[in-house]
């Protein structure tokens, strides 16, 4: 039988998801996340730049509650995609592959932009 | 690009169920990946009920007793049952791991077996490791030296230099690392994977060996070495407990060192 009719095995529908992967593809969609919210960002510095009316049309547009949530869902992914970067710097210098400290290091990286998501609207952004 | 769905030849369907033998008392469910060349048909995940009271306790003793006792055509590759050759590498319980050290007690429920992930399929547990093999030549894993050895012995190291070596040369090459890496899933057809990068990395730190340019003149390219983005799958699964996403980072920190 020829090789190119062999099946493949299942891969994703197998394999069980865990830290070390569900974090890799997290930092990957938080940054393809920010790429898109970008956009917004541009929006509004245009807004600003244009004059007080278009300044005050983009502040009434990022008031609404469902821009709040996405703009939320940004400074989380950026937090995120922030703290694994540092992770992963420390990673091209050297420094934690042992399986242990990639946990540790996981779970920081998890906790630390769950912590400066909440500061920043605490604080920065109420 | 990656293809995350299963091709139309490989999806999976519901199979049979070997009950469990009459007065059995302490029984586990194992669901084990079939499939058959012959048949024509797709894969399947065929169900036995494994009596524990007359069974070995690792899962490489389950797969030989439905073997033996409940369906002789079920097909895997086994040979040292210690943990040493490396055939026996399978996907069980949703990671990679050699079915001769996995114990059963250590999975909770149903234990669900499959081939080796995102590889062509021989038969049942058998994936062809073609590529693999191939892959793991085209790193040359030998001495490469211009300088003789000395005429009256061995090319001699110290201590220390040996211990460099040591955990990279303890690899038995089983793939489990390899086909755990999702990077290794969507472009194994030109990123090495771990196991061969673990290879790879034995002889650059060898320090009898002296092609250590020419080994990463070969290595810098954007697939072979740098399709790995520490994703650490292959760390996390390695049966025999070996580090090869730090193995891939000191190449990439040695490709780095000797631009400057």
């Amino acid at each position: 039988m020829a090789r190119g009719e062999r099946p493949l095995s299942p891969h994703l529908q197998v394999y069980r998801p865990q830290i070390t992967s569900v974090l890799s593809i997290s930092h990957r969609a938080s940054g393809v996340f920010l790429a898109a919210a970008s956009l917004l960002l541009i929006y509004w510095l245009l807004a600003a730049a244009s004059g007080p009316e278009a300044y005050a049309a983009a502040q009434g547009f990022f008031g609404h509650w469902l821009l709040r949530l996405v703009l939320i869902a940004a400074s989380f992914g950026f937090f995120y995609h922030l703290c694994n970067g540092i992770r992963h710097l420390c990673w091209d210098a050297g420094w934690g592959y042992e399986i242990r400290q990639v946990i540790v290091s996981g779970w920081t990286v998890i906790i630390a932009s769950l912590v400066l998501t909440l500061g920043f609207w605490l604080l920065v952004a109420a | 690009m990656a293809q995350f769905r299963l091709p139309a030849n490989s999806r999976i369907s519901r199979g049979k169920h070997h009950p469990a033998p009459e007065g059995a008392k302490n029984t586990r469910r194992f669901a084990v990946y079939r499939y058959s060349p012959e048949a024509g048909e797709n894969p399947r995940v065929d169900t036995y009920e494994v009596d524990l009271d007359s069974c070995g306790p690792m899962v490489l003793d389950a797969l030989i007793k439905i073997k033996n006792d409940i369906d002789s055509t079920l097909t895997f590759r086994r040979s040292c049952r210690e943990g040493i050759c490396g055939s026996c590498a399978m996907n069980i319980d949703g990671t990679n791991t050699l079915a001769c050290t996995q114990a059963i007690e250590d999975v909770k429920g149903e234990v669900k077996v499959y081939p080796l992930p995102h590889m062509p399929v021989i038969k049942d547990l058998v994936p062809d490791l073609t590529n693999f093999y191939a892959q793991y030549a085209s790193i040359k894993p030998w001495l490469q030296a211009k300088t003789p050895p000395p005429p009256d012995g061995e090319r001699l190291q110290s201590r220390e230099d040996q211990a460099k070596i040591n955990e990279p040369s303890a690899c038995i090459l089983c793939a489990c690392c390899s086909t755990a890496c999702p990077s290794y899933w969507w472009n194994g057809d030109r990123y090495l994977g771990p196991a061969v990068l673990l290879a790879a990395y034995r002889w650059l730190v060898d320090s009898r060996d002296e092609a250590a340019g020419e080994r990463l003149d070969q290595l810098e390219d954007p697939f072979r070495l740098y399709r790995c983005h520490t994703i650490m799958n292959c760390t996390r699964t390695c049966p025999k407990g070996l580090n090869p996403a730090k193995a891939i980072g000191e190449i990439k920190k040695m490709m780095a060192e000797r631009r400057h």
